[in-house]
């Protein structure tokens, strides 16, 4: 009897990953997640259901907020964790759903533009915000910009 | 339905009407439908109680339409040849009871998916079995090979023996969304068949396997549908064998 003839594997999976890209994606998805759980409702509810709940909710809130370092760090690291679990989520479903390599590369550089655009505008607004802005409404600002000016 | 008879034979079960809504392709065409092309196909068949989606199956191909093709072998639960997709869930059809399914709507059978159907509900399985080689199935031990049997204690045995019922009948990997969408990842079936091997104590080749689940066809795909649970004829904890695969890849102890 023959040997049989062999057939080149017709379904070929895609090169290995080195770097345990993939296991670090996961486990940093769920850290982010449990430390955003915690971040938001804080959040929420400071802005929300302490003081004057959402009435007091204008410029000079946010800019007196933003002239302390722990909600300044607090935002960013709002910001950054959120947009990391959500580009990253986001990223796991190009690779699902993506059907050619291309439109995968498209979507992802995207994606990676929009991270870095939101990241970087973010951060610069967090800690280069003026309270204070010279020529505006008294009225609006925080109280603390009258010792300022 | 009323009894007629009060002398029926208690073994005779009573008829049940089966309407059987089937999936059908065929890849040489017939009179009425294009090569390849996927279309539905209704029949009616009288059945008893203590009958299987499979049997009704079997009275279509003989009785019926001889070109039905589908994949049976030991029709008791063993082989694994006959996953379908049964009213929408992957099932064994030899595992169905007729009884316990809505008969006032015609059942549903169709092939199971994800796989490129060959004819009617006969899938190809080679993507499925190709996963299955790739975590290199079989013992590797370390070590002299011993003169009697590798002895192992029942406490070492009970760590992977829910993934040794497997029989590779595919209906997990098919009831995976995540297997659907980009056909690269390796599926529930090949991850439940390194379980049975990274937790057996007698096997030293657990982290070759772990690294290759580690991959990102690997584990990380995997986002606890529970599909696979749900769908295992054996009954296997198919996503906790899987967590537990992912927990020996972040705590680095198996
Ligand atoms: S784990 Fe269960 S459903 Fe999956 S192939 Fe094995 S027996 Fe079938
Ligand atoms: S025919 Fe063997 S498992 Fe159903």
């Amino acid at each position: 009897m023959n040997a049989p003839s062999l057939t080149p594997p017709r379904f070929a999976r895609s090169p290995r990953t080195s770097h345990h890209v993939e296991k670090w994606s996961w486990i940093l998805m769920r850290v982010s997640g449990a430390i955003l759980i915690v971040l938001i409702f804080t959040h929420l509810f400071v802005n929300l259901m302490t003081g004057d709940g959402i009435n007091a909710i204008d410029f000079a809130f946010v800019a007196g907020k933003w002239a302390q370092p722990l909600w300044q760090w607090w935002d960013a690291a709002m910001l950054w964790l959120g947009m990391f679990h959500g580009t990253n989520g986001m990223r796991v479903l190009v690779n699902d759903y993506a059907r050619t390599e291309t439109s995968r590369r498209v979507l992802k550089a995207l994606l990676a533009l929009a991270f870095i655009v939101t990241v970087v505008l973010g951060t610069l607004v967090i800690f280069t915000f003026d309270p204070c802005p010279i020529g505006a409404n008294p009225d609006l600002l925080p109280s603390f910009c009258e010792s300022v000016s | 339905m009323t009894a007629t008879s009060d002398t029926a034979p208690s073994s005779d079960a009573p008829p049940l009407r089966v309407r059987l809504k089937i999936q059908r392709v065929n890849p040489e065409g017939t009179p009425e439908h294009a090569p390849g092309e996927e279309y539905w196909d209704e029949f009616t068949v009288d059945m008893h109680a203590t009958d299987r989606v499979l049997d009704a199956l079997h009275k279509v191909k003989w009785e019926h339409d001889g070109s039905l093709a589908f994949r049976r072998s030991c029709a008791h639960g063993v082989c694994g040849s006959d996953a379908m997709r049964i009213n929408g869930k992957n099932r064994l059809a030899c595992k169905v009871l007729l009884k316990d399914l809505n008969l006032a709507q015609p059942v549903t059978v169709e092939p199971i998916k994800g796989l490129p159907v060959e004819k009617d509900l006969i899938v190809d399985m080679e993507p499925f079995f190709a996963s299955y080689r790739e975590i290199m199935p079989f013992l590797m031990p370390a070590g002299e090979t011993p003169e009697r049997e590798r002895l192992q204690t029942p406490e070492e045995r009970a760590r992977y023996e829910d993934t040794t019922k497997c029989i590779l009948c595919a209906a997990c990997t098919s009831s995976c969304p995540v297997f659907w969408t980009d056909g690269q990842f390796f599926g529930p079936q090949a991850i439940i068949g390194a379980h049975r091997f990274i937790f057996d104590s007698r096997d030293s080749g657990e982290w070759d396997r772990l690294e290759i689940l580690n991959d990102r066809a690997g584990v990380w795909k995997c986002r606890t549908v529970f599909n696979c649970t749900d769908a295992c004829p054996r009954g296997i904890q198919v996503t906790e064998a899987i967590s537990e695969v992912k927990k020996a890849l972040t705590t680095g102890n198996v």
